[in-house]
Formats: structure tokens, C-alpha cells, sequence
């Protein structure tokens, strides 16, 4: 790793103070950061940390019904406070990495960060949930812009993630046994105006929503609605685990099952 | 260079830091407590698994200065003062739970989480539980025998020797 400075601010107001500097960064659970700088693929002047900060800690309901989750809490608390409240996003919580991943990274670093094969995200816009900032609140349908590109401006900082909580919802991932990434992830939810259908691991550019599945399962909550529905192999990703084609074939496998399990 | 002070296996120790040391370094070479070992360091082996505040963590993917005012409990802490082992220590030991020994300290610290939130595990909860803790030698059979003979379960069912 490069040198760099460390703060650990206890509130919002001074994190953002401290993120002012030039070349700071924000520091959440640190499970990709901290790979990431020992690559010297970063080189923050000064490391900031979201752990300390209470008003970013923890899993809520609000009067609107919505599930709220503090940006700093860690994966394993949300397997085990969001379970009562929204039972499918508290399972792919509890399948992300490993246990001990699970108590350090966090669901704002993981949304901040938007990997094209992290869970999260999926959970994110299936769910149309709200992305909030310390300045404003972010759609998910607006949030998520590609690779390891968000919606978010320098130095801002997700302090909180909204969930509405559809009727019935479900996460099917196809791990990639090596990482423990989705090969294809698949977040279906089925709220009373229609079914929200979102794909990680899967697109060249990120998570996306699965549209014509979304308007079949809206008409037929079943898995045979979506028989014959195809994704463009065109869009998909290519490496060593998986061919586009591969990729392409494992959404629909994955948005069945998300859908039997899920009605 | 920041002051850092923190309670490991019960004892307060202090000492500084620069912003990029790594919890891992902090406790090897700063504190010469080397039973937590670093195989991968890259956060995929588990090996360097020690408890933070009683949670289990990868001490090679945590800075130092994250772990200020903390309490750390390492592989030097598990077993009794007087030096008798920890049930899964023990059973580490009857059950042959290990080979060359590398992985050891961080399949003991995550099987001592584990049976503290489950005391009962099955083996598939086992097997999933230490997806984060890679064994090169023994094929995992003997670490699941053991963390289910130190739950006190009946392990003659577990297949292969």
C-alpha cells in the first residue's frame, strides 16, 4: 500500500468535512478498498472511516413502511435484523462472501461501490429502493450508471438505503465458487403495481432490469410466464467462468427460480 | 504516526501506527503475537481470522487505526490461562483437524464463532460456515469432525477418515 493518513470521524457532517481534502476516500467495511490499495490500484492521501459513526448503523422500519438500513451496517447485521422485516434481502445478505466478510462489509460500501457482480445492487433496483446521501435522495432507477459507476458525486457519502417491501420477493445467485460473487444473480419482487426484476453478475454494463420479464411476470406470476423470454447474449459478460451465451441462459434459469421461490 | 490503543486477550497494549498498517502487521510484528498467520493476504484464506469487539474478522483486511479502542481476541487467547485448551482446540487435536497446521489459528477462531451462535451445527451449516477458511492438506473432512465433536454431537455418522 501507498501511505496515507487515517480519521475516524463519529458523524456525517465531519466525514463529509473530512472527505473535502483532496485525495481522500472514504473507508466503509474496507473488503474491496483494502484489496484494492494493497494493489496499488488507489492512492488516497487520507483514508476516512464510515464505521464510527452511530446514525449510520443499523436496520429500521419508518412510518411509510419502508425497511431503512444505516449505509455503515455491516452485511451480517442486516441477515439477522432485516430477516423479521424483509426476508429476501436478509438472505442475500446472509450468502454474501464468507462470515467474516459478512461482519465487516457493509451495504453502503457495497452499493457505493457497484460492482457488476456484488449482490447488492440487485437487491437495490428489484426493490426500487431510495439511495440516501448526506445531501439528497437518489431513485435506484436513477442511481446505478454502469461499471463501478454510480449516481454519487465526489465525496458523498450513502448514509442510508430504503427498501420498500414488496408482497413476495426472492434472490436466486449462481455463486462463482472461487469469490463467492454472483456468476448471475437474479432479485425478483413483486409489488402490488407490478414485478421488479433486477440481474447482477451478468451485463458488460452492471446491474439492469430485466424489462420484458417484468411485464410477463406482472400479467402471470409463475415461471413459465417467462418461457421463451431470451437476454441479448450480445450484452453479457465474457471471461474465464462463464461464456456471454452461458451467462445469457443462467438469467432465465435464475429468474425462475427466484420466482417459484418466491410465490 | 497515530497512538493506538486496544485490549488484546484481555491484556491493554498500546503502541502507533501509520494510516496503512494493517490490524495483522499491528498484532505479528508490532506486538509479536504470531500464532494469527497471514496465508493469502488477500482476504481469501482465513487464515489471519481473530475476533474484533466478538466479532470474527479478517485481520489482513482491517487497518490497525479501525481497530483502536477495541477489544481483539486472538488464537493466544483461546485456550486457558493455565494452558488447557479450548473444547475446539481440544478437538482439533483428538479428531486430527489438521496437517501442516497453517490454516489452524483461523479455522479454531471462525468454528469458535460459529458454535457460540449455533451450538448445535449441522455439517452442511459447518461446511458453509468455513467457505472464508481455506485448508490446503486435509480436505476438510477432520476440521468439520472436530467443530462437531466439540459441539458435542455424535460425529461416528461423518463419512470419510
Amino acid at each position: 500500500m501507498y501511505a496515507f493518513d487515517f480519521e475516524k470521524p463519529t458523524t456525517v457532517a465531519d466525514a463529509v468535512a473530512a472527505l473535502a481534502d483532496d485525495e481522500a476516500q472514504p473507508l466503509s467495511g474496507g473488503q474491496t478498498l483494502i484489496p484494492t490499495l494493497k494493489q496499488r490500484l488507489a492512492m488516497p492521501s487520507k483514508l476516512v472511516s464510515l464505521t464510527g459513526i452511530p446514525e449510520m448503523q443499523g436496520v429500521c422500519k419508518n412510518d411509510a413502511g419502508e425497511v431503512c438500513i444505516g449505509g455503515a451496517t455491516p452485511h451480517a447485521v442486516v441477515a439477522a435484523e432485516a430477516a423479521a422485516h424483509y426476508p429476501a434481502l436478509a438472505a442475500l445478505a446472509s450468502n454474501i462472501g464468507d462470515p467474516a466478510v459478512r461482519n465487516r462489509g457493509t451495504i453502503g460500501g457495497s452499493v457505493a461501490n457497484n460492482d457488476p457482480a456484488a449482490c447488492y445492487p440487485s437487491a437495490v433496483l428489484a426493490s426500487g429502493a431510495t439511495v440516501v446521501t448526506n445531501n439528497r435522495e437518489i431513485a435506484a432507477d436513477d442511481y446505478f450508471d454502469g461499471l463501478f459507476m454510480t449516481a454519487l458525486e465526489e465525496g458523498e457519502i450513502i448514509t442510508e438505503v430504503r427498501f420498500p417491501v414488496p408482497q413476495a420477493a426472492n434472490y436466486q445467485k449462481f455463486v462463482q465458487p472461487a469469490s463467492r460473487f454472483a456468476l448471475v444473480g437474479v432479485f425478483v419482487a413483486k409489488f402490488a403495481d407490478g414485478v421488479r426484476v433486477a440481474v447482477t453478475g451478468a451485463s458488460n454494463d452492471g446491474v439492469f432490469r430485466w424489462t420484458e420479464a417484468e411485464e410477463a411476470l406482472s400479467a402471470n406470476f409463475s415461471p413459465d410466464a417467462i418461457n421463451g423470454l431470451t437476454v441479448d447474449a450480445g450484452d453479457m459478460i465474457g471471461d474465464l467462468h462463464g461464456t456471454p451465451e452461458y451467462r445469457a441462459h443462467l438469467v432465465g434459469v435464475m429468474t425462475k427460480r427466484a420466482v417459484a421461490a418466491a410465490s | 504516526m497515530a497512538k493506538l490503543s486496544m485490549t488484546v486477550n484481555g491484556r491493554a497494549v498500546s503502541g502507533e501506527a501509520t494510516g496503512n498498517r494493517l490490524l495483522v502487521e499491528f498484532l505479528r510484528e508490532d506486538l509479536r503475537m504470531t500464532g494469527t498467520h497471514v496465508g493469502c493476504d488477500t482476504s481469501q484464506c482465513g487464515a489471519c481470522v481473530v475476533h474484533v469487539n466478538g466479532k470474527a474478522v479478517k485481520s489482513c483486511t482491517m487497518m490497525a487505526a479501525e481497530a483502536d479502542g477495541a477489544e481483539i481476541t486472538t488464537i493466544e487467547g483461546i485456550a486457558e490461562p493455565d494452558g488447557t485448551l479450548s473444547r475446539v482446540q481440544q478437538a482439533f487435536q483428538d479428531y486430527h483437524g489438521l496437517q501442516c497446521g497453517f490454516c489452524t489459528p483461523g479455522m479454531v477462531m471462525t468454528a469458535t464463532k460459529l458454535l457460540e451462535q449455533n451450538p448445535s451445527p449441522t455439517e452442511a451449516e459447518i461446511r458453509h460456515h468455513l467457505e472464508g477458511n481455506i485448508c490446503r492438506c486435509t480436505g476438510y473432512h477432520n476440521i468439520v469432525k472436530a467443530i462437531m465433536a466439540a459441539s458435542g454431537q455424535d460425529v461416528s455418522k461423518i463419512a470419510a477418515e
